[in-house]
């Protein structure tokens, strides 16, 4: 650390002392390069002293009123590195005239030409000496009536990006508006532009590649909507009796047993209604006009990942009782979010359930994992009346909105597999009636 | 009969037609055009180039002319004799150069060109008649580039001896006395060039000075140099007929005397009139400003879809105009957002000496209401004018007096048109005086004198 001494500079033509009227700063007080440290005023005019470099105040030359003769120090700053203080004391062993040949490290601010910024924000606002900051470049709104002023390229820019120059602050020589001054326009944005500025056009275009899995996502979604011609079905479920035993089993569960969601029950279901409609769990080869119909059932689970939409699969189905379906789903779900699923793992469905969740909705139209030739979608559970007959009763209703492949899977088996599954869920203990 | 179809229809393929089509071209615009008679227009084939190649050909001969009769510059040289025919095969072939690139230009931006003389059927359709028949084009955007003619005077009409600048730039001799009417830059530029190639050259103006649509000024170092160039001028005068033998040219003088002087040709310079008829108008009902197509701030017409640009637009009639808003139309056609907002369209008189003018004159400016700083510096203190033996002229600046901005730069001396692109790079750029000021200007050239303006106008001249 060195010393930095800042003497006080020849202010004004002929005057050889100056009356301190103001402190900026303060003692121990870290100040940046053109930071104003203190204000002056001669006969003529209050000038601002600015810090010529970094530094902490170590040390302030007198207090207001006093006057200084022009060259004596006026504030001494900690710096990094070796500072000034041995070479001022070299060069000016003598008293203020003798100064002038010393080095200036301040010059004197020449009135027109206001510093570079605004005083630090720490130190004390500067009041009686700030009538220049009124004349900075940046600022001054041109004359009502007045064209901007701005080269060819910076008003094409303006133009296309809807800005209207007339309400952009032009900080140049003359009011002239720079690419930078149209920059801080758009950047402020109609956010902070307040009453009577335009919102601003935002014509910017950002390019993100359609890379990784986006890209595989965007491949798959697009050869299932233009080779399979969708039909979807929706129906509504009455899910109070699945919900009241899923509650109660949930309740009663061993301890090594994972919390049952409705995602198991479905599974199960599904794998009753295909045993009868076995066309339901198949791999259409279209390219080679074959329907490869699966005996196992493996189901895939669509879920979200932050990267984006995978589908891990339930193998087998068929061969797996509700628990162990449920702590399946909750372990491939974790591999799939770690990104640790395995290719196997995310592999080899024959059939899909897709589900938002709380997100879920009331209908959607799922997209047909291709080659499958269906998706069984669920829509979120509400609590809604339903008439017994009697009386509005509340109940708990949940949408299933499925796609099929219409060409393998007429709209009457659609509706028929679907039905079953709805019966089955509507009265669960069926669905582990064993036949 | 044939039918095709378009984006993009230009009509006219002088500079304005052209830059639209091949910028239109390379934006993807599926663009045609059509045009009666060569590609390049007016500009290219019997104004701005021609005539540049006449001028230089006229000071070539007139320089050698000069040093035959003594020279300071020690150098010493036989009378010179000129074949005019030569010349204009010369010239020939300077427009054929330039016409071919155009006609290359225009078939690298992928740009149909339909040959024939075409008429609106209706806003969207164009027919088009040549040698082969009718050529039907439906186009989603039509710009009309027809340009303009030379006004003939009802009692001097053209044929024989009246001729206008497209004739006169295509003489097979040089007349022994040439009639010129009209001291615009046009009579100007053609008088003085034949004045040079050995002419006995009268000029007849109405107005009571040359050059009347520039400021005094800026003039009276042509007129300087049209006296000593031998050239008659008469000032408030009037052109009235051809004598009874079609030998003179008869005219009324200032004091109203009839008086007349010998004739070989007529040139007849007393502006150039838009081109709006022969092109089916009036199936489009266009509005007008005047005798001009009426166009707005992205130079569309009173018809959604039909741009006009260029001459028959209005003034100023410059080839440079007319490309500035055929880039701009064709960037409109090809959906960018684009609008009129030059601040400078430099004109030049190729004259001798040449006068160049940028933005606003003194009284432009004061009449626009700003109060302003004019500052002047002579080429008799610029080293380079000296050294060329170009001392007549000067460059002027306006700028505003609040904040230096300039408004305006004018110059008048030898060669002084390649200054243009710097007088209209300050315009454009919105220098203030500081900034002419503060770059440097190589020496030696007379540029420096601009440079040297603006110290002035800041009171720092250095070499005055």
């Amino acid at each position: 650390m060195g010393e930095f001494v800042i003497k006080l500079p020849d202010v004004g033509e002929g005057v050889a002392e100056a009356e301190l009227v103001e402190w900026m700063v303060e003692d121990g007080q870290a100040v940046r390069e053109d930071d104003v440290l203190a204000a002056v005023m001669t006969d003529k005019a209050t000038v601002e002293i600015p810090a010529p470099t970094d530094g902490v105040v170590s040390w302030r030359g007198g207090k207001i009123g006093d006057v200084l003769a022009v060259g004596s120090p006026l504030v001494k700053l900690e710096v990094v590195g070796e500072g000034n203080a041995a070479e001022m004391a070299e060069a000016a062993p003598a008293p203020a005239p003798k100064q002038e040949d010393a080095p200036k490290p301040a010059p004197a601010p020449a009135p027109a030409e206001p510093p570079a910024q605004t005083p630090a924000p720490a130190a004390a606002p500067v009041m009686p000496t700030t009538q220049r900051s009124a004349q900075m470049g940046s600022g001054a709104p041109r004359a009502e009536g007045e064209k901007p002023l701005a080269s060819p390229a910076v008003r094409k820019r303006a133009l296309e990006g809807g800005v209207d120059l007339r309400r952009v602050m032009g900080s140049g020589p003359a009011g002239r508006i720079s690419h930078e001054d149209l920059d801080a326009y758009f950047n402020k944005g109609a956010s902070s532009a307040g009453a009577g500025m335009a919102r601003v056009a935002n014509t910017s275009v950002k390019d993100i590649p359609m890379v990784g899995l986006r890209r595989k996502i965007a491949q798959k979604m697009a050869l299932s909507k233009s080779r399979i011609p969708h039909i979807t079905y929706v129906d509504e479920v009455d899910m109070t009796a699945l919900e009241a035993l899923r509650g109660q089993l949930n309740q009663t569960r061993k301890a090594d047993q994972p919390k049952l969601t409705i995602l198991p029950f479905l599974m199960r279901a599904m794998a009753m209604a295909i045993a009868e409609q076995p066309q339901m769990n198949s791999i259409y080869d279209d390219e080679a006009g074959v329907v490869h119909q699966h005996g196992g059932l493996h189901i895939g689970v669509a879920a979200q990942t932050d990267g984006g939409l995978v589908v891990p699969v339930v193998k087998h189905v068929e061969a797996r009782g509700l628990w162990e379906c449920a702590s399946e789903v909750g372990r491939l779900a974790e591999a799939a979010k770690d990104g640790r699923a395995s290719r196997d793992e995310l592999t080899g469905s024959t059939i899909t359930i897709t589900s938002l969740g709380k997100m879920g909705g009331i209908v959607t139209t799922p997209v047909i994992n291709h080659p499958e030739v269906a998706i069984i979608g669920v829509n979120k559970m509400r609590t809604l009346p339903q008439w017994d007959g009697t009386a509005f009763q509340p109940r708990q209703m949940m949408n299933l909105s499925s796609s099929f492949d219409h060409r393998v899977i007429d709209g009457w088996d659609a509706a028929v597999f679907i039905q079953k599954i709805k019966a089955l869920l509507e009265s669960p203990a069926m669905i582990f009636i064993e036949d | 009969m044939t039918e095709l179809k378009c984006k993009l229809l230009v009509i006219g393929a002088g500079p304005g037609g052209y830059v639209t089509a091949i910028r239109a071209g390379q934006l993807g615009v599926d663009t045609i055009i059509v045009d009666m008679d060569a590609l390049g227009g007016t500009c290219l084939n019997v104004g701005c180039i021609p005539s540049k190649a006449l001028i230089h050909a006229a000071e070539e001969f007139h320089l050698a002319g000069h040093l035959s009769q003594g020279s300071p510059l020690g150098i010493s040289v036989s009378e010179p004799s000129i074949d005019l025919r030569a010349t204009m095969k010369w010239k020939g072939s300077i427009v054929k150069r330039l016409t071919g690139g155009v006609g290359a230009l225009l078939s690298k931006a992928k740009v149909r060109v339909v040959p024939g003389r075409a008429s609106f059927m209706d806003g969207k359709t164009v027919e088009v008649s040549h040698a082969d028949g009718t050529t039907t084009i439906r186009a989603e955007n039509i710009v009309i580039a027809t340009g303009s003619r030379p006004v003939e005077l009802p009692f001097l009409p053209f044929g024989g001896k009246v001729i206008s600048s497209t004739e006169a730039l295509a003489l097979k001799k040089v007349p022994d006395t040439l009639a010129v009417i009209g001291a615009g830059y046009i009579g100007l530029e053609l008088g003085m060039a034949y004045a040079k190639l050995g002419a006995k050259v009268t000029i007849i103006e109405a107005m009571d000075r040359i050059l009347p649509t520039y400021d005094a000024k800026l003039t009276r170092p042509v007129l300087k140099r049209l006296k000593s160039l031998g050239i008659t001028l008469h000032t408030g005068a009037r052109a009235k007929d051809l004598s009874k033998d079609k030998t003179a040219l008869v005219f009324e003088t200032k004091d109203g005397k009839r008086a007349q002087v010998a004739a070989d040709q007529v040139l007849v310079t007393v502006g150039r009139k838009p081109a709006t008829d022969g092109w089916g108008r009036e199936a489009v009902v266009l509005d007008m400003d005047g005798p001009f197509v009426k166009i707005d701030a992205h130079c569309q017409t009173s018809m959604s879809g039909i741009y006009a640009i260029g001459d028959v637009t209005g003034e100023p009639m410059l080839a440079h105009r007319a490309m500035a808003q055929g880039e701009m139309v064709a960037e409109i056609v090809a959906g960018h957002t684009r609008v009129w907002d030059k601040i400078a369209i430099p004109a030049v008189c190729f004259t001798d000496p040449e006068v160049l003018v940028a933005g606003l004159s003194p009284d432009e400016a004061k009449a626009a209401g700003y109060k302003t700083l004019v500052s002047e510096f002579p080429f008799t203190a610029n080293g380079r004018a000296m050294t060329m033996e170009a001392e007549d002229g000067f460059i002027r600046i306006v700028a505003r007096e609040d904040n230096h901005l300039v408004l305006g730069i004018q110059a008048v001396g030898k060669g002084v048109s390649e200054l243009a692109a710097s007088f209209g790079l300050a315009l454009e750029m919105g220098a203030r005086l500081e900034d002419i000021a503060g770059t440097i200007h190589a020496h030696p050239t007379q540029g420096e004198a601009l440079q040297e303006t603006a110290l002035r106008a800041l009171g720092q001249a250095l070499h005055i």
